[in-house]
């Protein structure tokens, strides 16, 4: 039973990362029709925004320390960041210790930014072209983005911890009756189900309370008639393309303690989350929360050493496997709609 | 205009004749390889000579690429009698003295193997038709060393492994023409076994997560034959995808497995990933048996350290080299590397360095090019100097024996490159096994190709 | 000619030209100079290029013709060199059996995806065929590793059983794929003046291949179950209402094009005997989208070039390194000479991908129908203004281009 409810987390933990991904993928097709591949790799800037900040707090400068020395035999440079310089030790280290959380209000603004340049100096001229063009165009960027990271950070992953109060584990147990001990889950992992959570709740309840929602949803709905109406949707659509980027781009930065980042973090997850994407029906975003929780949850059961045994191989094709049943017994995915994408 | 059967950049660099190398004899016998500078493939020309630096530039280990490609660029300059020579001056070998190889310049070209078997080999096949490369090094995966080594096999070229730690690659794929200076997945169970008795135990339940691929089932094979020894019991062991990235639902039943030792058999992104998550899990700071939990990296690299952060703190594994080691020969290539770059030396750098020079060596001590002269040269060579204290380059198949480092992860390191401390240099009588181990029993060399 | 009408006759015998003389116009820089480095005419590049246009030119028969486009067709390309390795492995290193084997095993392999995969259509169907590519390679590359050689990919071993021909040669080597004793790795080199230039054996039989299966594309092009593919993409919908089934026509087309990537498979083992699992990766899968949409989907030679700009470009630029900048920038001076290296250095070696995804960007703004467009606009330029000067009206829409 433990097993199974810490399985349970640990799908729900993926399966976060996957809706919020996928939201904003699904988002973009939605209102823009636009398939975009470049989705991964804003979630790899916002977590090279984590990064960025926690490199530049920790910019230092040298001191001579006599007493030591380094590898070479020369007198060991001792680094002090400047901001443990500028605001003494206490305000710094904390700066320091709370760079990803710090990030996160960082990301929105440069995400929003990164979104909208990205829509005008590129995507609206892609709105009428083909998909498979929009694919292609959307690659080369992923892939030119990639490497300019590459380039400024190499191609380790970059270790970038979360705040000293969230390391350790929380006793879920005990709050369900367990023995103590018996379930121990990371607090970031649960911190992030929480921002997930909030995230996709904002998301839904911009479209749904506002009047810029409403106008977008008929537009996913039915563009044809809504322009008829006199609605210019297109002005909508560079907000649309912003708010896609700042979620992958705040799921990128709240990810970086539990994945080390490196620069094909989201070409790694571009390809599952076009398959929840597709799974939950393109275009649907309830469908897109839906099917990454429910393959996030799935991916983890199939990793349970028994059914490995049973089944050899299925923790690494599990997602394929239930994407191909999905869509052999459910045309459109789970929640798609008629005539999506069809052609 | 003329036409002949050898490739065309050995034909112009072997100049005036280029018809005679059809009609030369391309079966030599006895050591009579010094008249022979034709008869095998990209036999270089008088004045210089092509070597093939075959490295991950793009993928996950490019970072241990760019390290590896920093350490030829500094072999070829010692080679070329630039800089501080570096291990030359350590090598028990006195032959290379700074004027190249027999005589000939040392140039390279480079190539890059993303990691990734059929690319690899394109890129070391154009090395050898396009750039006529004598030689191809490199690399930092097994599948890459064991298909470049086999392609090398084909063509009749000199391979000489670079960072492959699998027992396949001297194992069941050995080849003659392939050279494996880094140690295996043997060497590290039977450095680490001993260590680990002493730290944990005889009476300890490991558990096993293992990147399911050649190299990890042979790292978990070969830990597993001795913890076993010692008197552990191994309560599960479960195949991991490589690069999953998360493994929380791979280390999550371990706390409650009854296990009180994991063993990550895991390299690269995926061992960064799989440790720090551990470590995130709590694993490293549990009781389970009455026993402090206690987490194992059999391979551990400095570069991968890094990545992990303060997980690696107190975390044993074993590496092939390391640049705080205080031999002569460690120290120079340290000092020469450090000089040049800034930083010190991956084993990954130092493995490839080596390899350049004992190449080089062994061309010089034949006389001549020739592959299989080269073959005869290193087959049960015995050195010292090169950093792993002496060394031989066995005979039955091709795998340099020498001590291994059993080392620790630093729990206040005091620069991002002092990760790892030496805990134990096991000496090289112990980590030699029979020629005919279970392991590598399989495999053949066949015979040294010379090609053309 | 052959069947062909006067404009495909044409096209075609340029290809043919083209891969006759390859080993020339691929070497046209002299061995000595600093450009020698852009060279493309060694046997292993010249294999490549005429490898993959084969695989190009059979998705294209899909992807260009019916509008499927299939994200898993490694997967086939895949299997085509497993079933040839084995082939080799078991029977004999002659190089025909293999490749009939790779064709049959990977038609029947694309039979069963694409018999459910075509259950769908549009991006539903390039789900589908990237799941099974995906699980393709995810079990070739750890659970079906005796089958696949895993990781290091399948390769022939000295103790293999090869029950016709040699097990090993007199040396006791593993012996090479051959052509009924012709070694596909043998070469002969033409030196000329500064220049020097290669003929691979197994260049010019992967070449025959490609000619035969390239007049078998033409064919199939201009035929009425060609026609009745366009169809299928222009609209599936009306082609029902006619009462015909759009299926069997275009499960006709996705195994033929699966067949062409077995067969270019096999190809690829028969001049260098590995199969790597990541020739099944979804990137290798997206490599040949790409090739086929950079060069002009739908049209004949558009997924050749584009196979060949890709191709290139992975092979030679990445192996420019920061010794060989330097090298063409020594005539400068040392501080001009910096300044060009560094800004060069990004987009060649390591840097390549970037060059690669400039290039997609580039191309797909610019020149929406991909390098055959490219040509159109070129070739009506030069048109429209011969024309202007001969006084006759001006031809607002190009001649068409080669192909179409």
């Amino acid at each position: 039973m433990e097993s199974i409810i810490l399985q349970l987390l640990n799908g729900l933990d993926k399966g976060s990362a996957y809706a919020l991904i996928a939201l904003g993928l699904t988002l973009i097709f939605g209102t823009l029709g636009v398939v975009n591949f470049a989705h991964g790799a804003l979630f790899m800037m916002g977590a090279f925004i984590a990064v960025t900040l926690n490199m530049l707090f920790g910019i230092s400068f040298e001191v001579e320390d006599p007493t030591r020395t380094d590898f070479l035999g020369n007198v060991m440079m001792v680094d002090t960041p400047y901001v443990v310089y500028w605001f003494g030790e206490g305000v710094g280290n904390w700066l320091i210790d709370w760079s990803v959380p710090i990030s996160v209000v960082v990301a929105i603004p440069v995400m929003a930014l990164i979104g909208i340049a990205m829509e005008r100096g590129l995507i609206r001229f892609f709105y009428k072209r083909p998909h498979a063009d929009q694919i292609l165009v959307t690659f080369g960027l992923a892939i030119v983005l990639q490497e300019i990271i590459k380039a400024f950070y190499g191609a380790n992953p970059i270790p970038t911890p979360a705040p000293e109060a969230f390391v350790g584990s929380f006793d879920v147990g005990q709050l369900l009756g367990f023995d103590p001990f018996a379930v121990m889950y990371p607090y970031w992992r649960l911190v992030y189900f929480f921002f997930a959570a909030l995230i996709i709740g904002l998301v839904f309840a911009f479209l749904q309370f506002t009047t810029f929602g409403m106008v977008v949803r008929a537009g996913m709905a039915d563009r044809e008639t809504v322009g008829l109406l006199g609605i210019d949707i297109d002005k909508r659509f560079v907000t649309m393309f912003a708010i896609a980027a700042i979620v992958a781009g705040l799921a990128g930065v709240m990810y970086t303690p539990i994945l080390s980042p490196n620069y094909h973090i989201g070409m790694d997850f571009l390809v599952l989350s076009f398959v929840v994407v597709v799974v939950g029906g393109m275009g649907s975003l309830p469908g897109a929360v839906a099917a990454g929780f429910l393959l996030g949850i799935l991916q983890s059961f199939a990793s349970m050493s028994w059914i490995i045994e049973l089944i050899p191989g299925i923790n690494q094709v599990v997602i394929y496997l239930v994407a191909i049943v999905i869509l052999l017994t459910r045309p459109r995915g789970l929640m798609g709609r008629k005539g999506v994408m069809e052609e | 205009m003329s036409f002949s059967k050898v490739s065309r950049r050995g034909v112009m660099k072997t100049g005036a004749a280029t018809g005679v190398a059809l009609a030369a004899p391309t079966l030599f016998t006895g050591a009579v390889w010094a008249d022979g500078h034709t008869g095998f493939t990209n036999a270089p020309g008088d004045s210089s000579v092509t070597l093939g630096f075959n490295v991950p530039q793009t993928g996950a280990y490019a970072d241990e690429g760019a390290d590896e490609l920093r350490a030829y660029q500094l072999a070829v300059q010692h080679l070329n009698g630039e800089g501080d020579g570096g291990m030359l001056n350590t090598f028990s070998e006195r032959n290379l003295d700074g004027t190249g190889i027999l005589g000939r310049r040392v140039e390279f070209v480079t190539g890059d193997t993303q990691t990734n078997s059929d690319a690899a080999r394109a890129s070391a096949r154009s090395m050898i038709e396009r750039d006529g490369a004598i030689m191809i090094t490199g690399g930092s995966s097994s599948g890459v060393a064991v298909a470049v080594q086999g392609l090398c096999q084909d063509a009749g070229v000199i391979f000489m492994a670079g960072l492959t730690h699998a027992n396949d690659t001297t194992g069941k794929d050995r080849r003659a023409n392939g050279f494996r200076h880094f140690f295996n997945t043997e060497m590290t169970g039977s450095a680490l076994a001993p260590i680990l008795e002493g730290l944990y135990g005889s009476d300890r339940r490991a558990y096993h997560l293992t990147a399911d691929y050649n190299w990890g089932w042979s790292q978990e094979r070969s830990i597993r034959t001795y913890t076993e020894n010692l008197g552990w019991e191994t309560v599960n062991s479960v195949l991991t995808p490589v690069g999953a990235g998360d493994f929380s639902s791979y280390l999550t039943p371990v706390a409650n497995s009854g296990a009180d030792v994991l063993i990550l058999n895991h390299y690269g992104g995926d061992m960064v990933n799989s440790l720090t998550q551990a470590v995130q899990f709590g694993l490293r700071d549990m009781q389970a048996n009455g026993k402090d939990f206690a987490v194992v990296v059999p391979l551990f690299s400095r570069l991968m350290a890094q990545g992990a952060g303060s997980a690696i703190a107190n975390i044993h594994g074993s590496t092939n080299w390391h640049w705080s080691l205080p031999d002569e020969g460690s120290q120079a290539f340290t000092r020469s590397f450090g000089t040049a770059y800034g930083f010190p030396p991956s084993q990954a750098a130092h493995t490839c360095y080596v390899q350049t020079l004992l190449y080089a060596d062994a061309v010089t001590r034949a006389g001549s090019f020739n592959p299989c002269a080269v073959v005869e040269a290193l087959e049960g060579f015995e050195f010292d100097g090169l950093g792993n204290g002496p060394t031989l380059y066995r005979a039955e198949d091709h795998q340099c024996f020498k001590d291994v480092l059993v080392v620790r992860g630093k729990e206040n390191p005091d620069n991002e490159y002092d990760l790892l401390e030496i805990v134990e240099v096991t000496a090289r009588d112990q980590v030699t096994y029979a020629v005919d181990h279970p392991d590598f029993v399989e495999g053949q060399l066949g015979s040294c190709n010379p090609g053309a | 000619m052959l069947g062909l009408n006067a404009k495909d006759a044409r096209l075609y015998i340029i290809v043919l030209v083209m891969l006759i003389f390859a080993p020339f116009f691929l070497n046209p820089f002299p061995e000595t100079s600093g450009l020698a480095q852009f060279n493309a005419g060694y046997p292993d590049m010249m294999q490549r290029l005429v490898i993959f246009g084969l695989f190009a030119v059979g998705f294209n028969i899909l992807f260009g013709l019916t509008g499927y486009l299939s994200f898993g067709h490694a997967a086939f390309l895949g299997v085509g060199s497993y079933a040839g390795v084995w082939m080799f492995k078991l029977l004999t290193m002659n190089v025909l059996p293999a490749l009939i084997v790779s064709t049959i095993a990977a038609g029947l392999f694309s039979l069963l995806i694409g018999y459910i995969s075509l259950r769908r259509s549009g991006i539903y169907f390039s789900i589908l065929t990237l799941a099974f590519a995906q699980m393709c390679y995810s079990l070739a590359y750890s659970v079906l590793t005796p089958i696949t050689g895993g990781e290091t990919g399948l390769q022939l071993a000295l103790d293999d059983p090869r029950i016709i021909g040699t097990q090993q040669t007199a040396e006791g080597n593993i012996p090479v794929p051959h052509l009924f004793g012709l070694p596909m790795n043998s070469n002969t080199t033409l030196d000329l003046g500064a220049w020097s230039f290669t003929f691979s054996v197994g260049y010019y039989f992967a070449a025959v291949i490609f000619a035969l299966a390239f007049y078998f594309t033409i064919r199939l092009f201009r035929s009425p179950f060609g026609l009745m593919l366009r169809a299928v993409k222009s609209n599936q919908s009306r082609m029902s209402y006619t009462g015909l089934n759009a299926r069997p026509y275009t499960l006709a087309a996705f195994v033929i094009s699966g067949m062409f990537a077995g067969l270019a498979g096999g190809l690829m083992v028969s001049m260098d005997p590995l199969a790597g699992a990541e020739r099944m990766l979804w990137t290798a899968s997206g490599e040949v989208v790409l090739m086929t949409i950079l060069g002009g989907v739908g049209t004949l030679i558009g997924p050749i070039l584009g196979a060949g700009v890709i191709t290139y470009l992975e092979a030679i630029v990445s192996t420019i390194n920061s010794t060989i900048l330097h090298e063409w920038f020594s005539g400068l001076p040392d501080g001009l000479e910096n300044f060009m290296v560094n800004i060069l250095y990004p987009f060649v070696g390591k840097g390549w991908h970037l060059t690669l995804g400039l290039v997609f960007m580039t191309v797909v703004i610019f020149l929406p129908g991909g390098i055959v467009e490219g040509g159109r606009r070129i070739y009506g330029l030069f048109s429209r203004k011969r024309r202007q000067s001969d006084a006759t009206p001006p031809n607002a829409a190009a001649q068409p281009g080669p192909g179409e």
